[in-house]
This record gives C-alpha cells, structure tokens and sequence, in this order.
C-alpha cells in the first residue's frame, strides 16, 4: 500500500510539478501540504448560469464538469493574466510602457474559458484590449511585456505595441474599433474555403456593436454560413459611455437579428467554457455563424489614461470585486469541493509572481531595437528597397 | 483589348493557385459590372468568384482577413469611389500590418477596379485615388496603361505577397490593343515598380500613368510634324515610383512635363516634381517642371464642362511649348 502511495505521489509530481507527499515538511515558517493525494477530489459537476437564448431551441448545458488539473490550470492562466496586467499598470505608472494601454484584468475568465473550448489550430482575433488573448493564444509573458516597453524582444519586436502583437491563428490586437470584426469574418471564410473544420473566434466590446461594419460581416457571415463565433464582451461601458447611453438595444445577443445568440456570464469560466464549446460545435456542424455576448466587468478605466471613476462608482467596482472576481469563483468552487489546497494556490500565485516579475526584469532591460530596423517589414518576400527619410540625404534601408 | 487581358490574367491566376479567389458586387452571375470577370463565375464557380452585397466596409474587411488567414483574394471596387466606405480596411488592416506585426502577418490581396474620371459619371464616381494611395507606405499601386500593362501587372499583383492596388480605368476597358507573343504566355507578368518609355525622344521628357498615356503619345505625334521629340514615359506603377527611369530621361531632356487626371494639389505630378527637385537630374533642367492636372474642381455633369475639367491633347501640347519656351 506504501509503495502504491509512492508510486501515484511521484507520478502526480510530474505532472504537477510539485512535490507532495504523504509526510509533512517544514522550511522554516512555511509548511507544505500534509495531505495525500487520494483526499482530492479529482473531478467535480457544477451547476453554472443557464444562458439566455436568442432563435435557438436550446443553450448550452447548465451543469459544467471540472477536472482538478483542469481547475487548477485555468486558475494558473487567469491568474498570470490578472499579474501581468498589474506589472502592466505598475509599468506604465512608471512610464517604462507608453502610448495606449487598455488592461484586462476582470475579464479573464473569458480569454481562460474561449482557449479551454477551442483548438490551437482555430483561429481568434480580437480588439486592443488584447494582452490576455496574447497570452491564451501562445505567447511569451516575457515578450509581452517586451513589446510593451517597445523593446527588440518583443513579439513584434517593439514595433507594435499593446494594441498590434499577433501570433500564429491569433490576429491581434487590432487598434480601430469594430474592424476586427470584418476580419473575422474573412478568416472564418478561410476556414470554410479551405474546408478544414477550424472555427473563427471573432471578439468586440459592447462600444464596437453598435458599428455599421460589424452588421456588414453578421449579413455575410449568414448569408455564406461562416464559421465565425462573434463573441461580445460587454463590460457594461464603452470608455467612459455605459451601454445604456450608447445602445438602443442592449440585448447584444440578439443584435445579429437572424444569428443565433447566447448571453453568458462571462464571469465564470466554466460557463465561457460550456458556452464557447456550445458554439463552436454549432459552427463547426455547418449551421453559420453564433453570436455569444458575455457578461463581463473590467476593473480598470477604459485604459491607462482613464482613471475609470467619473462615469461609475467605486462601490460598483468593489462589489463585483468581491462578489463576482473570475478567479475567486474559481478558488472557491474548488476549494469547497476539496479539489485542492489553499496552500497549493498559494504556491501557484508564488511562482506566477515570480515568472511575471521576470518577465517585467526583461522587458525593462532589453534593448530597443536598433535603428536599422526602422525601415524594415515593410513588404514580404521583396528584395530591399530604398526608403525616405526625413530629408532627401537620408536614404534608408528596407528589407524584407 | 484591355477588359481580355484583365480577364486573362484572372483566369489564368485562378487556375495556377487554388487560393486565389475573387470577390465584389456583380462580379460572378452578372459577369462583372464592367463586364472584367466574364465566363469566371462560369468556369469556377460560387467557392471561387463570389458576388457580395453592396456592404464594401464588410467585404474588403472578410477580403483581407481571408488574405491573412491564407488565402489570396482579389476584392473588386466597382469603382474606386466606392473604396472610401473600406478605406480603413485598405489602409489599416492591410497595409501596414506586416510592419505592425513585424514581418509576422503579411496581407497577400489585390484590390482592383476602375479609377479616376468615367464619361458623364459626374463628381461622386469620378475621383482619382492614385494620389491617396500612392502617399501610403505598405502599399504597391499600380496603374496600368494598355492591354499588356493590365495583364503583366494584374498577374504580378496576384502573385505579390502585399498588398496591391491596381487601378484601372473604365475609358480603356473598351480599348483594343495590340498584345506581343510574350504577353501571350502564362506565366507573363509586369515588374511592379518599373515604368516603361513608350516612345523615345529628346526634348521633353512626359511623365503620364494611364488613360493619359494615350493623351501624350498623340501629343507627341502632333509635336513631332514641328520638330518637337517628346519622349513618354508610362509610369506603370505609381508606388513606388521609378524616379531613375524619370531622373534618367529629364538628364536627357532638359525638361519635364508631367500628365494625370486626377487633380493637383498633393497629386502624382506633385511628387513627381519634387522628387527630381532633390535629386541629380535637377541640374539638367532648363525650365521649371510643369503638371499638367484634372481641374481643381468637383467633376461636373455637363459634357462640356465635363471635357474641359480633364486634361485635353491641346492643354499637353500647349503645356510642352510652355515649358520648352517655342
């Protein structure tokens, strides 16, 4: 019995990665988790907010099952999201990040749940509040935050910024409101073209949906069946304009008319999770496009220039703080369900401080690009051409 | 004639590369608004040439998420006018993505479709865009003149991995043109960037881009009965433009007489000056460079008025005595 104890603890380690086992340690004040492994419950069913429905005959099941290492990544992606969009703040306070910077913390459970429903090899594109699908669709925190301290590590090698990082079937980061959605739309047209069963996830606020080019796609996107899952995040204002000032209809589910609509709380990830599932098997079947609004909640202003406190109240702020925070929900629920320790959340919100204050290490003290590069990616597969510079005797280089 | 060497060109791109497709209004079961993609919907069908609704924000918007997503659309403007709904998408979407993203995500697409003054289309759909697009890096225009120019360069602009604007001109779809035995092959393309001299000569060097080609060239034919050799020079491709070919033919010439439709403040001509301005043919002028432009006006209805808002034979040969002093 021992050693079979011994053999599912080392096993667990790795894939873990932590060392638990069935003695107590101590290192000086600190004590590691005391307990085995057989006292976890290794999976869990949790009734979740049944989703409102708009021409659909049924929404997506109301009960969501979690596994532990489930839980327990999901709570590690949000919560490196939640970091390093504080580094980010802190960053720009010190005026170390420049120019725009729109922050998500609040809303992770959407980018945590969309990922936990798709595949690498479907596609996402988003608008400039993009830092946390950056870091769900693959990239580096590390390159990052490079790229929003403008330096050459960055995933565009600080030519970029907060608002233009892209990574493979991620598009952005994308800086003109509602364009992204046409976008979308065409990617989804790649996908059904190509007939590869990859569905689009196409994201924008609820200040985007009232634009004419998002209505231009919905129209194409039915008309061709696209496979193309609009999600709305509406976080209840548009900059400094709550939705009931901006929008005749609310209802952002129902905005695509003809579409398919679900409202979601985007506030619990296995609800985003159950949701997005739900839509992209309804794309993927051949049915067209769906369009998912979710009920979300920034808690910083519109951007780093937006305090966020002249158009609502810091009470608000708090109480969806405290009663509605993504990742609390997360913790909480599987804390009452046993599925683990409050001390191995400790440990995970340790180490992701500490990969993020690495990252911001680097992202402060990497290079800026050199101005070589300024010229340069100005067209693919081209040999190099001249460009002007500021005057006629400076000519400069650009290579592919 | 022109209209056959654009629909050759289609045709042919269709058929080399399965990502090619085409999309715009009337483009399939209409054949073309301007006739351009006949017989295409036909031989390729609904998966490959697709009509859109009238919604050009929306479609060059899918047009170029496609382009990033792999695939290598060709969006037709009706016309250019038009482009003004999706200017956003041209612009900021396509254009300067590659740099944006660092060499990450590149944007292969051609938008095409007639430019510039029609015939009695009057001020909303007569507009030149050359100018606008021409001041945007991340893009390539191109403006083609004859039959072989639209085939080479269309070709060209489909197999070029940026983004291209290609604008064409509804006067010339009807013209017929000679087409040489080279021009015939598949695989026949126009370098982008590379202007051609259409006709040598060495007392005045004409810079001109499209329909206006025709214009010079018949000016030089009736300079040339007084003794006045003008060399012409199609421009071809409006960015980035081929100031050596220019900077080349004014050392030659002495003088330099630009030509375009559209109008001239901040226009092709306008460029086309200051650019020989700071460079070495400078030296070799005789005489301040001279544009010959569209009329600084809304374009008119009337046909008079129409034909006298648009550079005429007689304003290029009265323009090159001006300059040349006769």
């Amino acid at each position: 019995m021992q050693n079979m104890l011994t053999i599912i603890s080392n096993a667990l380690c790795r894939i873990t990665g932590r060392n638990v086992g069935a003695q107590t340690v101590s290192e000086g004040s600190r004590v590691v988790v005391s307990r085995s492994f057989a006292d976890f419950t290794p999976q869990a069913t949790f009734d979740i907010k049944k989703c409102d429905v708009h021409r659909l005959e049924e929404g997506p099941p109301v009960k969501a099952t979690l596994t532990r290492d489930q839980g327990l990544q999901y709570y590690r992606i949000m919560q490196t999201v939640r970091r390093m969009e504080l580094k980010a703040d802190q960053l720009y306070k010190q005026k170390i990040i420049r120019g725009f910077c729109h922050l998500y913390d609040g809303q992770e459970a959407c980018a945590a749940g969309i990922e936990a429903a798709i595949n690498p090899s479907d596609h996402l594109i988003t608008a400039y509040r993009a830092h946390g699908y950056t870091y769900t669709r693959g990239v580096a925190i590390k390159e990052i935050l490079a790229e929003l301290t403008g330096r050459k590590g960055g995933v565009a090698k600080g030519k970029g910024g907060s608002m233009h990082m892209y990574a493979p079937h991620f598009y952005g980061g994308n800086g003109i409101v509602g364009a992204q959605v046409p976008l979308g739309a065409g990617i989804a047209l790649a996908c059904q073209y190509q007939g590869n069963n990859q569905v689009c996830v196409t994201l924008y606020g609820d200040g985007a949906a009232n634009q004419g080019q998002l209505f231009e796609a919905f129209n194409m996107a039915a008309l061709w069946k696209l496979p193309c899952i609009f999600i709305c995040e509406n976080n209840k204002y548009g900059m400094g304009t709550s939705v009931e000032r901006a929008s005749a209809s609310t209802d952002y589910y129902k905005r695509g008319d003809f579409i398919p609509g679900l409202r979601v709380d985007g506030m619990d990830v296995l609800c985003v999770r159950e949701a997005t599932q739900f839509a992209a098997d309804h794309c993927r079947s051949g049915k067209g496009p769906i369009v998912m609004e979710l009920q979300t909640y920034r808690y910083h202003g519109h951007s780093m220039s937006d305090p966020g406190v002249s158009y609502r109240t810091r009470e608000e702020i708090q109480e969806v703080r405290s009663k509605s925070d993504p990742i609390s929900l997360l913790k909480d629920r599987m804390l009452s369900n046993n599925m683990a320790a409050v001390e191995e959340f400790k440990e995970i919100d340790i180490a992701i401080r500490k990969e993020v204050e690495e990252a911001a290490q680097y992202a402060t003290s990497d290079p800026e690009p050199p101005l070589e590069e300024l010229c340069n990616h100005i067209f693919k597969n081209d040999p190099p051409l001249e460009v002007r510079g500021t005057h006629p005797w400076a000519t400069l280089k650009s290579v592919s | 004639g022109f209209r056959d060497a654009l629909n050759q060109a289609m045709d042919e791109e269709l058929e080399r590369d399965e990502r090619v497709f085409l999309l715009g209004e009337e483009v399939a079961q209409y054949d073309g608004a301007y006739k351009v993609s006949r017989g295409l919907w036909k031989k390729y069908g609904d998966k490959r040439i697709i009509d859109t609704p009238i919604t050009e924000m929306g479609f060059t918007g899918i047009a170029v998420g496609a382009a990033m997503a792999g695939l290598r659309p060709i969006c037709e403007f009706m016309t250019f006018n038009f482009s003004m709904q999706a200017i956003d998408q041209v612009i900021n979407s396509a254009a300067k993505t590659y740099y944006m993203s660092a060499g990450l995500q590149s944007v292969p697409i051609v938008f095409r479709g007639p430019n510039g003054a029609s015939a009695g289309v009057a001020a909303q759909h007569s507009q030149c865009f050359a100018a606008w697009y021409g001041h945007c890096p991340g893009l390539k225009v191109v403006s083609p003149w004859n039959a072989e120019d639209a085939k080479g360069l269309l070709k060209s602009a489909i197999r070029d991995d940026n983004p291209v604007v290609f604008l064409e001109n509804e006067l010339m779809y009807g013209v017929p043109f000679e087409m040489s035995e080279e021009s015939q092959s598949k695989d026949f393309t126009i370098p982008i960037g590379k202007a051609k001299v259409e006709r040598q000569g060495t007392h005045v060097t004409m810079v001109t881009h499209s329909r206006y080609v025709s214009h010079c060239l018949d000016a030089a034919a009736v300079l040339a009965k007084e003794g006045i050799e003008c060399e012409v020079i199609n421009l071809r491709t409006i960015r980035p433009l081929d100031v050596d070919c220019i900077e080349t033919s004014v050392m030659k010439t002495n003088h330099l007489v630009t030509v375009e439709g559209g109008w001239p403040q901040f226009g092709v001509g306008a460029e086309i000056c200051a650019r020989v301005m700071e460079g070495p043919a400078f030296n070799y002028l005789d005489a301040p460079a001279t544009r010959v432009t569209g009329v600084d006006i809304p374009m008119p209805y009337a046909k008079i008025l129409e034909d006298n808002s648009l550079p005429q034979i007689k304003d290029i040969i009265f323009s090159v005595k001006k300059t040349l002093n006769v």
